[in-house]
């Protein structure tokens, strides 16, 4: 009898044993790791930016999962729970992305996403990320128009990155402090609501600065064009003083290429909002004396600060390359929610609720990539502003294998981004009311 | 007149491009009756293979004229490769099914294929402009172009010269042209029409990746690229009439000029110029301008 209960007793232990270890086993996997939904455009002519993007969240990836990135991010993971990425191409449009937002929120059971450089596919997105209630950190789309119209009351999503205004109102500045006498410029952009919004505000910004100028040709091309030779004819024909545009990924590469070979930048000064990205790809190819910007300070306006050096060495030892902005971008998106969430977290380890996480990032100010911190200014905390900066490429330096960035000025955050709760073409039209440059 | 000039020569180096990417399509649905969507995957590959037979050449010190020889080779040697496999595999099982069917796919080969690509290649653009700079500039009307894009106009016409010269004087252009109008009666003149078939398919294969090869040194090369190929293809095809080469080289000059000239007069309505020039003919003639004769069936 004795040994009949010995057994018994020893086969529940068992049995409990066993389904303890099952029973825990699901809370526990949960709170092993934080699964990210990162979206970049991975194919296609936006892959020319998106690539970046992901080899940059990799990178910051790998290395908070190892604890290897310098202060203030120098704790495991985020929150001391490992990041597990998954990554989806954002080429196919705005309804394909719909999909994969969907399949990551249900299928995937992401945390949360970071991603879409695509206008379009933010504003198609923001909506849905509400709905799911999935955190949605929109690293690096720019138009104002996500929070002032798609998604006006943001609760579930945020944008770690300034809007183009930013960019647009700073390119003006610029341009006029080089060309103080300037009297036309042209514009080329992509016919979707970045490029839309690009031209009319930096129209708008010029007016405000100089109202004599006028703008002879304002073309719009679809995404993914590859011939651009009446544009180029059509530019040329009657050059402006200085010709504007916002392109970016493939499309901006094509564009310098054929522009160049056919002189017209030896007619037009040119204005690149991303021309960064040129400069990144096409290295020594890049048109000499063009004014460019980085949606922000990345690349070779950065700032010297022990996250800015480490990112830049660690880049290189592992793509053989210096950073592009993309990358810069996708590291400002990872390190913005790190410094939320641990925020929330107010050192409690784990996962934490969503909306303690969001809350946290209302007005918060966190470190970045390129040494200028961001601030979570407007829009309810939803919408970041940043200082930016502009500079002119004068040429390639063979021996470093880089390029020769000259007249770089930097913007205040708060003389290029509008006020909270201001859109930004009033503000543009106010005269810039409330900036403090 | 220095818009003229270059609305027209805009106009013709826009338009011998269309007809690059247009022709093999056109020729294929001419001879098997297919839209064959895939067309589009076919200038992607000859694209790629283009960049990278450029890149070697220049790495091994070649001229210009053999850096494009070099593409042009390597990209036709793929595109027929790809052809011979697609049709052999998939096409020839699907013959005399309904065309949504086939329709379908050539699209899944398409799909596949831009897959095959992203996986083969990666996502990232890359450059092949080597021989584009080497050539040069010329001035007309005021304005610099690149002695390539204008020599592509050369190139284009000796491509359709070929083309109609293969279709309309020689044995085997018989015998293509049999088995368009019969291909039963063809069978039964002791035509192999399989054969027929498998060469036209694999010469339209083999004509999109010349034009992705020769388009190469002028663009970024991305995957995904072909998606945007096919759509103004079709349109060219489509205006000119579905199976004409005629009809190709007439669409793609009107749908070149109707560009063109919205770019430089009326820029505002350019991004749907192509597709309200496609609606007026189709509106008009709904076979296109140019469709082949049919032979009337008693």
């Amino acid at each position: 009898m004795k040994r009949i209960i010995g057994r018994s007793t020893l086969s529940a232990a068992i049995l409990a044993g066993i389904l303890g270890s099952l029973c825990s086993a699901g809370p526990a996997e949960a709170q092993d790791k934080l699964k990210i939904g990162f979206v970049f455009f991975l194919s296609g002519p936006g892959a020319a930016y998106g690539s970046h993007a992901r080899d940059g969240a990799k990178l910051i990836v790998e290395a908070l999962n190892a604890g290897k990135v310098p202060a203030p991010y120098n704790t495991p993971g985020i929150n001391g729970v490992q990041i597990d990425p998954v990554f989806v191409d954002e080429a196919g449009g705005a309804q394909k992305q719909l999909s994969e937002y969907r399949r990551l929120v249900e299928s995937e059971q992401v945390d949360m996403v970071i991603g879409y450089n695509s206008s379009a596919d933010c504003n198609a997105i923001a909506p849905v990320a509400e709905e799911s209630r999935v955190l949605t950190d929109f690293f690096h789309c720019g138009n104002p128009q996500l929070f002032e119209d798609i998604d006006t009351r943001p609760e579930y999503s945020v944008r770690t990155a300034p809007t183009g205004t930013m960019d647009q109102v700073a390119a003006a500045k610029y341009l006029i402090e080089k060309m103080p006498n300037i009297k036309t410029v042209s514009g080329i952009n992509q016919d979707y609501s970045w490029g839309q919004d690009s031209w009319a505000e930096f129209k708008a910004a010029m007016s405000q600065l100089k109202p004599d100028v006028q703008y002879p040709n304002a073309l719009f091309t679809k995404l993914g064009t590859s011939d651009y030779g009446a544009e180029i004819s059509t530019l040329a024909g009657s050059p402006s003083d200085a010709l504007f545009s916002s392109f970016w990924g493939g499309d901006a590469d094509a564009f310098a290429l054929q522009a160049s070979t056919r002189g017209l930048a030896e007619k037009s000064k040119f204005v690149l909002t991303m021309g960064t990205g040129i400069v990144d790809d096409l290295g020594e190819k890049t048109v000499v004396g063009s004014i460019f910007g980085a949606r922000g300070p990345h690349g070779y306006f950065v700032k010297t600060t022990p996250l800015a050096d480490w990112f830049k060495v660690e880049y290189r030892k592992t793509y053989n390359r210096p950073p592009p902005f993309g990358a810069y971008a996708a590291a400002q998106g990872i390190f913005g929610i790190k410094a939320a969430y641990e925020k929330a977290a107010a050192g409690v380890t784990g996962k934490q609720k969503t909306e303690a996480v969001v809350a946290a990032l209302q007005g918060l100010t966190f470190e970045t990539a390129s040494g200028f911190p961001v601030t979570m200014a407007n829009d309810n905390g939803h919408q970041a502003i940043q200082d930016t900066a502009y500079g002119i490429y004068s040429g390639w330096d063979k021996a470093k294998n880089e390029a020769i960035i000259t007249d770089i000025k930097v913007y205040p955050a708060e003389c290029v981004n509008p006020p909270n709760g201001v859109r930004a073409v009033d503000w543009i039209k106010s005269g810039f009311k409330g900036a403090r440059c | 007149m220095g818009t003229l000039s270059a609305i027209l020569v805009d106009a013709a180096a826009f338009s011998a491009w269309l007809f690059l990417v247009a022709v093999g399509l056109t020729l294929v649905f001419g001879v098997l009756r297919l839209l064959n969507i895939a067309h589009g995957a076919f200038y992607s590959v000859g694209a790629y293979v283009g960049v990278y037979a450029i890149g070697a050449s220049v790495s091994i010190g070649w001229g210009t004229a053999l850096q494009l020889g070099a593409a042009a080779v390597a990209a036709i040697a793929a595109g027929a490769l790809i052809g011979v496999l697609a049709e052999r595999c998939v096409l020839t099982r699907l013959y005399g099914h309904p065309e949504p069917l086939v329709l379908i796919a050539t699209y899944a080969l398409f799909l596949v294929l831009d897959d095959l690509t992203k996986m083969v290649w990666g996502g990232q653009s890359l450059y092949a402009t080597q021989p584009r700079d080497n050539l040069g500039q010329i001035s007309i009307g005021g304005l610099q172009y690149p002695v390539y894009d204008i020599a592509l106009i050369a190139v284009s016409l000796m491509v359709a010269l070929a083309v109609w010269y293969t279709l309309n004087r020689t044995r085997i252009g018989h015998c293509v042209t049999a088995v368009v109008v019969d291909s039963e009666i063809s069978a039964a003149m002791g035509i192999n029409v399989g054969r027929i078939k498998l060469g036209t398919f694999t010469v339209g294969a083999a004509l999109g990746a010349l034009a992705g090869a020769l388009t190469a040194p002028k663009i970024a090369v991305s995957s995904g690229m072909g998606v945007e190929v096919i759509v103004i293809a079709f349109a060219v095809v489509v205006v000119g009439g579905l199976g004409s080469i005629s009809g190709a080289v007439l669409g793609a000059v009107i749908i070149g000029l109707a560009r063109s000239v919205t770019v430089h007069l009326i820029p505002e309505v350019e991004v749907f110029s192509v597709y309200l020039v496609m609606a007026g003919v189709l509106a008009v003639r709904p076979f296109g301008l140019l469709p082949p004769a049919r032979a009337r069936r008693i």
